[in-house]
């Protein structure tokens, strides 16, 4: 019998990739039973689509490459894209949508590089930047929460819903999108975007129905609800909290600096970080292991980066919300931040430490 | 005569597939990206290239003795520049519509790296007669590459095929235009930039296949004949 030698460290937690990515997708299910409750069942019904999209593009992938197909769909890595993509996308989203994103994730984006551990972009992300650039009307019809819908939709209404864009008792989603007074209703971000162009002020455009409450109708439970499932993927210690702490962190002093500056014209810091898809991408998606930086101090840089990225495309972009821009921006400048924040070996000193 | 025959299949092999401007050179990337929307479009950048490099090649190889070498690539930008010119003023007499639709990228021409390449690595060293052979070979290779890539998008993004064909060769090419499907939502990806460079990764990665599958009967092939060898030697 031989001596195992293994190098440092020597006491750590040898978690299985299935095990860290079925915790993520199970940190989730808050967020998602919040998001079905208030913004309607159609949640659920594109969850359905997009795993069972990503597991048959992920296996036909393996069969052409000629690898195992189980192992590879056993480490629910797949399930966990098509769950961010389908978390992200609006609800009411025709089927075919989330269908060629998902696969468009799975087989351009995670697959032709390479497979998992080697995709440069967040295979969520990225699919939903070509959606959103390829399918900018589906990709905006959010439906207001469900307080604020004329119509209330059952489970059956948001199949039919999601399958033919007609609810089962006929009402099309441009009808439901419009609140009691028949105004269309777009996303709090969206919204207030849109009175900000057109020269009314913060204040003015907060008494719209779909603001009520501290980040729009419904937004500020969702974000609490991923909260709070980072929260939990942190005490667990699958996330690391540097990344969701620099993004947010981040976020905060760059709104509050330009609240403070003109309230008038910028949301307040809270309405910043309990608005959109902020805490969903400060805990689940910004701390995806493959596509983040590696190293403790580049983590916060990366953070930081997304933090300030999701701020700027937020109040000068054209897009309902600026978090999966920031995310593969922040993606791509990974190698750069690596290269420079490489940590000191034991025993070296650190640069210009001194003799 | 058989050593000529030889010379001008080894030219086609290399221009239409081994060494192919397109999918294997990446020359001339600019226009194969930005105007491939559509077939029509792409067949008449094809052509346009495939005239400009005819004449080209011709001219440079006929002057290629004449023209001292410290100066020779100004004289090759400007022979294919006259070319360019001839050909911009044609299209914008008979296919005006696709004159418009092209734009810019008619004069970009002049800049094609593949058509200063062939001068260059080409024309310049060997006779008329090749150098015409090479021109038209490589030319189509670039236009069948252009015509692949803008199919592709023109199916994915529009459900067509030949939209606007009338554009470039007269009223009567209205009739080939097909609707393959009907979209109710463009696919917008496949229309813009990403989209060609997403579906030139993936003709590369075809013609990557192709070859590898080429080379494999090969061996395979070669195995056999080896086999055959010992055979007798028994």
């Amino acid at each position: 019998m031989s001596f195992r030698i293994a190098s440092s460290p020597h006491n750590r937690i040898s978690r299985s990739t299935a095990e860290i990515m079925l915790l993520v997708v199970v940190a989730c299910i808050p967020g998602i039973i919040v998001q079905a409750l208030l913004f309607g069942y159609g949640v659920l019904i594109q969850l359905v689509l997009a795993i069972s999209t990503a597991w048959l593009a992920e296996a036909l992938v393996m069969r052409l490459r000629a690898k195992p197909v189980l192992p590879r769909l056993k480490d629910h890595s797949a399930m966990l894209t098509g769950v961010l993509l389908a978390i992200a996308i609006p609800p009411y989203a025709p089927w075919w949508l989330i269908v060629v994103g998902t696969f468009f994730a799975i087989v351009m984006v995670k697959q032709l590089y390479g497979g998992l551990g080697n995709n440069l972009f967040n295979p969520a992300m990225a699919a939903y930047v070509m959606l959103l650039i390829s399918f900018p009307l589906q990709m905006t019809q959010w439906l207001p929460s469900v307080s604020l819908q004329p119509e209330s939709l059952s489970l059956l209404d948001a199949v039919c819903a999601v399958f033919t864009q007609y609810s089962c008792s006929g009402f099309s989603i441009s009808q439901l999108q419009s609140g009691i007074d028949g105004v269309s209703m777009a996303t709090p971000l969206d919204t207030l975007r849109t009175d900000l162009a057109a020269g009314l002020t913060l204040t003015e455009s907060m008494q719209q129905p779909v603001f009520y409450g501290i980040a729009g109708a419904g937004w500020l439970w969702v974000n609490l609800a991923y909260l709070a499932g980072g929260l939990m993927l942190i005490k667990l210690r699958v996330i690391g909290w540097r990344i969701p702490a620099a993004v947010l962190g981040s976020l905060f002093m760059i709104s509050l600096l330009s609240w403070l500056a003109a309230a008038d014209s910028n949301p307040s810091p809270m309405f910043q970080l309990f608005s959109g898809a902020t805490m969903l991408a400060a805990f689940f998606i910004a701390t995806d292991p493959v596509s983040a930086s590696t190293t403790n101090y580049g983590r916060l840089v990366y953070g930081a980066l997304i933090g300030l990225m999701i701020f700027i495309i937020r109040k000068y972009g054209g897009y309902p919300d600026g978090v999966a821009f920031a995310i593969l921006l922040a993606n791509m400048t990974v190698p750069l931040i690596d290269y420079y924040t490489r940590p000191r070996t034991y025993g070296h000193k650190a640069k210009g430490a001194g003799k | 005569m058989s050593d000529n025959a030889n010379s001008i299949r080894e030219l086609a092999v290399q221009g239409l597939w081994r060494n192919n401007p397109g999918l294997v050179q990446l020359l001339g990337l600019c226009p194969l990206l930005a105007v491939t929307g559509t077939i029509t479009n792409a067949l008449g950048l094809g052509m346009a290239t495939l005239l400009v490099l005819l004449g080209s090649n011709v001219v440079v190889s006929l002057v290629r003795t004449v023209v001292p070498s410290e100066i020779r690539i100004p004289v090759f930008v400007l022979i294919i520049a006259s070319f360019v010119t001839v050909v911009q003023l044609l299209m914008n007499a008979y296919t005006f519509g696709l004159y418009q639709s092209l734009g810019i990228f008619i004069p970009l021409i002049v800049t094609n790296c593949a058509i200063i390449g062939r001068a260059e690595a080409f024309a310049s060293k060997n006779a008329v007669l090749p150098s015409a052979i090479d021109a038209l070979m490589m030319g189509l290779g670039f236009m069948l590459v252009l015509v692949a890539l803008g199919a592709m998008r023109e199916i994915l993004g529009q459900g067509t095929l030949f939209d606007g064909a009338d554009l470039l060769l007269g009223d009567w090419a209205a009739v080939l235009r097909i609707e393959l499907f009907a979209l109710d939502t463009q696919f917008l990806l496949a229309m813009l930039p990403p989209g060609a460079f997403i579906g030139m990764g993936l003709l590369i990665a075809l013609k990557n296949l192709i070859d590898a599958r080429l080379q494999q009967r090969q061996t395979e092939a070669a195995g056999i004949t080896r086999a055959r060898v010992t055979g007798t030697a028994q």
